[in-house]
């Protein structure tokens, strides 16, 4: 490269530096550099939302010619104000790998055969007719991602729903972010959080519930540590069941025994009541009290089936219930000690500070996610520290789009695009805006994931078409579903850019364009809609996953539901999409108006968007002064009595660890692209087990000696980690599931949450020994 | 090779001491906010190596508290768009 050009990239370095500064401090002065423009240059930068995880990083790429080539956080996003993690900076390495897919490809003869797309997509439509012919409608299926882009998702929908008839359409977003959706539900009656993430400028406190904030949200993180830097008296707390990046970097970490955190959030809402710390004005005038079933299972059976029924109770009934979660008795359960739960209860106590809580999967992925969900609002809520600037309860996303497509258009079995498929008002909007006659839509919903991959086995579905995710890396218990896949007689499809153990199994594979190879919308955790153009072309004969939908759709005689060209079609979907919410509890910007901002909030009324919900000040669809909680009765949120229960599986002497899995900063969940950039394959090129270093000296185990993980399931060999990164507490054992070399999964349990349906990947019983 | 800037935040009360640390290493650049906890590094490595051992000396110094990137850029992927 030349000097200029060099230099150029330099001063583009530093006015993103500057940027992101001033943004971050309002006034910051960096002498000199403040004044150094930025020269007229070769690099064109386009916007878009960062490719990975749910936090929705505003990025600004480069591109010269028809390649990227730069990326630079965006100063004009208020999500990370010219911010970026590794990940974000390094992401648009993750487009040119050398090993793209960039031709379909046919299994004949037991080989894999390169085929024009259009014959791919040919085979895929006759497919789909003929299982259908031979097993009926609810024998075929669709399997996608929290990173489909909206249009991706609501095509999907659209066919498998509203043409085909069937309601065999999931998301991975059922392994990551069920039980927020159905924790939302149930307490308020709406899904996604009240608050956004300008709440983190304006918090005292800041509690992290099972979240390694610090490697899995780093660009939030950092602006949590931002706000303590300049704030002196803001705090952050660390509640886990291991010592991570963000324990460390904490005010104060406090580990808990996994499942326990379900009798440590009633302790706290004790403690809360006991020192009549409750805001009773806001419980008086917005919350009700109820109680659900007990001992609800862990569905680790097929066909395994659980309602929930709620009965009304009363303050009195609850204050009795928590008299069985007494700091001391606590302790006991959970190993926290009873002064760190009375210090935990006496900050969300403390009418002066404004507190948020963070959780993302530790609360998500557990047998009782729903329930723990419930717990953590019922702490706000009886403090009133919610829908108010820095009085957040706050789950995060883990993926792009989990909340955008998944969550909003609805691409699970029991979802449409507005309301549930039971619903028969939900369904007569659905067959009227898609075209279809309304006795297509089913008004049962049919399999979630775990039990859509068990019917995959039993062969109740006989096809199955995956599109932009690895299930073959992900599904707990994978044995099981990995054999269940690859049985005779079953047809698989899968749509992706690389390789992966999914594309293996594959009877069609469909090369898909990437990211910024085609134009899309992202929605992030906090209700942020992100739209981003076509800034490069596609690599080879890839194709975007909406438009191969669309083209399926065509060949299967849907030409009047898909009737769109490949100029527009991307508008075209949207503002169909958006019919859907066109009312002041959800509606969404406009095309025109998400092209030109760096994301948008909704409910987006009057040109303006809401940050927080349920509260009349910002909130449009509220019907009364102060808080309105409008999507249960009365407007008032649900106090749920739930009790702490144990976890489907726990040590015991023949398999006496816990196994907890997780992600890591650098690799994007199962490192299909992160392990393609170098940069990011070379700082953790491969997986490994943490083990406590007390353990490990016990068992003899050195670091970097290969360690055996065995449970009921399966068993894995791998090196140890030992005094890494993280540090399991005595018993535990943490590996991440990012390298496909190392099928963590397979060790894995496939029990859930009955409510939300979403498997438990951080605890399940294990023996360890030196391999 | 890579060109990265990153925001760098002192330990309280080092962002004296973090400038001079920072000023001293090869292929970096530093410039600290007059009015803000705050100092600005645009780091500019030949090759890999050199990034690495980079990486590995930023991690050793005691008063700097984190780093966050807000730029990140890899040239090796124009030399091969060039060579075309």
């Amino acid at each position: 490269m030349g000097i200029s050009r060099r230099i150029f990239i330099k001063t583009a370095a530093i006015n993103s530096a500057v940027a992101a500064a001033t943004s971050l401090m309002p006034g910051a002065s960096f002498g000199a550099w403040d004044n150094i423009e930025s020269p007229s240059g070769k690099i064109v930068w386009k916007k878009t939302p960062c490719r990975f995880c749910g936090t929705g990083c505003g990025l600004l790429v480069g591109v010269s010619g028809t390649r990227a080539v730069a990326v630079k956080g965006d100063p004009n996003c208020s999500v990370n104000k010219g911010l970026c993690c590794v990940k974000g900076y390094h992401s648009i390495m993750a487009l040119y790998g050398k090993d793209r897919l960039t031709k379909a490809k046919v299994r004949k003869n037991g080989q894999m055969v390169e085929v024009p797309v259009s014959e791919a997509l040919d085979l895929v439509a006759e497919k789909i007719k003929s299982t259908i012919d031979k097993h009926g409608k609810d024998s075929v299926a669709m399997y996608g991602s929290g990173q489909w882009t909206i249009p991706d998702g609501y095509a999907a929908s659209k066919l498998f729903k509203g043409c085909i008839g069937t309601n065999n359409v999931e998301a991975n977003a059922r392994l990551c972010m069920a039980s927020a959706v159905t924790g939302f539900i149930t307490t308020f009656g709406l899904d996604e959080p009240m608050g956004c993430y300008e709440d983190m400028d304006h918090a005292d406190v800041f509690i992290t519930w099972g979240n390694n904030m610090a490697e899995m949200h780093p660009v939030l993180f950092s602006r949590m540590l931002v706000n303590r830097n300049r704030r002196k008296d803001v705090q952050i707390i660390d509640f886990a069941t291991r010592n991570t990046r963000a324990s460390q970097a904490s005010d104060k970490s406090i580990l808990f025994k996994p499942q326990t955190d379900l009798a440590v959030a009633n302790s706290i809402c004790y403690e809360i009541i006991k020192n009549d710390w409750v805001n009773w004005d806001f419980v008086n005038k917005n919350t009700a009290f109820y109680q659900g079933k007990t001992n609800i299972g862990y569905g680790t059976e097929d066909h395994f089936k659980f309602k929930d029924e709620a009965q009304k109770s009363s303050f009195e009934n609850y204050k009795k219930f928590l008299e069985d979660y007494t700091p001391e008795k606590v302790e006991k359960i959970s190993g926290v000690p009873a002064q760190d739960i009375k210090y935990l209860a006496a900050l969300y106590g403390d009418p002066t500070k404004k507190v948020t809580s963070f959780w993302c999967m530790g609360m998500n992925q557990h047998t009782r996610g729903t329930w723990i969900n419930n717990l953590v609002y019922n702490i706000h809520l009886l403090t009133g520290k919610i829908s108010t600037p820095g009085n957040s309860p706050f789950s995060l996303t883990g993926q792009p789009s989990a909340c955008g497509t998944v969550r909003e258009v609805g691409t699970l079995t029991h979802k449409l695009p507005y309301g549930v498929v039971m619903k028969e008002k939900a369904r007569r909007k659905a067959a009227e805006i898609w075209n279809v006659p309304y006795e297509n839509i089913d008004p049962k919903p049919t399999y979630h994931t775990v039990e859509m991959f068990r019917a995959l086995d039993r062969g109740d579905i006989r096809f199955m078409w995956i599109q932009v995710t690895n299930p073959m890396v992900t599904m707990p218990n994978l044995n099981r579903y990995q054999a269940g896949a690859e049985k005779d007689d079953r047809f698989i499809v899968v749509s992706d850019v690389y390789p992966t153990p999914t594309t293996d199994i594959a009877d069609v594979i469909l090369p898909a364009a990437m990211w910024i190879e085609r134009e899309g919308f992202y929605g992030n955790s906090e209700r942020r809609t992100q739209h981003f153009e076509q800034i490069v072309p596609a690599t080879g004969e890839a194709v975007c996953d909406t438009w191969q939908i669309v083209e399926v759709a065509k060949r299967m005689g849907f030409e009047k539901q898909f009737p769109w060209n490949q100029e527009n079609y991307i508008e075209e979907i949207y503002n169909e999409y958006t019919k859907f919410h066109d009312n002041p509890k959800h509606r969404m910007a406009p095309y025109d108006v998400l092209k030109k901002r760096s994301g948008v909030q909704w409910p987006f009324v009057d040109g303006k968007e809401t940050k927080w919900r349920f509260n009349s000040t910002y909130d449009p669809a509220t019907t009364r002064e102060g808080i309105d909680f409008y999507g249960k009765p009365e407007g008032r949120a649900w106090i749920w009595q739930r009790p702490y229960e144990p976890a489907a599986e726990s040590p015991d002497d023949e398999y006496p660890f816990w196994l907890n899995t997780g992600r890591v900063l650098e690799h994007w969940h199962t490192g299909s692209m992160t392990r393609r950039v170098s940069v990011l394959h070379k700082a953790v090129p491969k997986s490994y087990v943490e083990v406590n270093p007390d353990d490990a000296a016990a068992l003899g185990i050195a670091n970097g000696e290969n360690v055996k993980i065995s449970s009921r399931r399966g068993s894995m060999v791998m090196p140890a980690d030992v005094n890494g990164r993280g540090r399991p507490p005595r018993g535990m054992v943490f590996v991440p599931f990012f390298d496909e070399s190392f099928l963590i999964n397979q060790v894995t349990l496939d029990a859930f949450c009955p409510i939300s349906k979403q498997p438990d990947y951080k605890k399940c019983a294990v023996r360890v020994e030196k391999a | 090779m890579p060109i990265f800037s990153y925001l760098a935040y002192p330990e309280q009360g080092a962002k004296r001491n973090l400038f001079e640390s920072l000023k001293q290493l090869k292929n970096c650049q530093v410039m600290p906010s007059g009015n803000e906890e705050l100092l600005i590094l645009v780091t500019d490595t030949p090759d890999d190596e050199s990034e690495e051992e980079l990486q590995k000396k930023l991690n050793q110094i005691n008063t700097l508290q984190c780093l966050s990137m807000t730029f990140g850029y890899v040239d090796e992927k124009t030399k091969e768009f060039n060579k075309r």
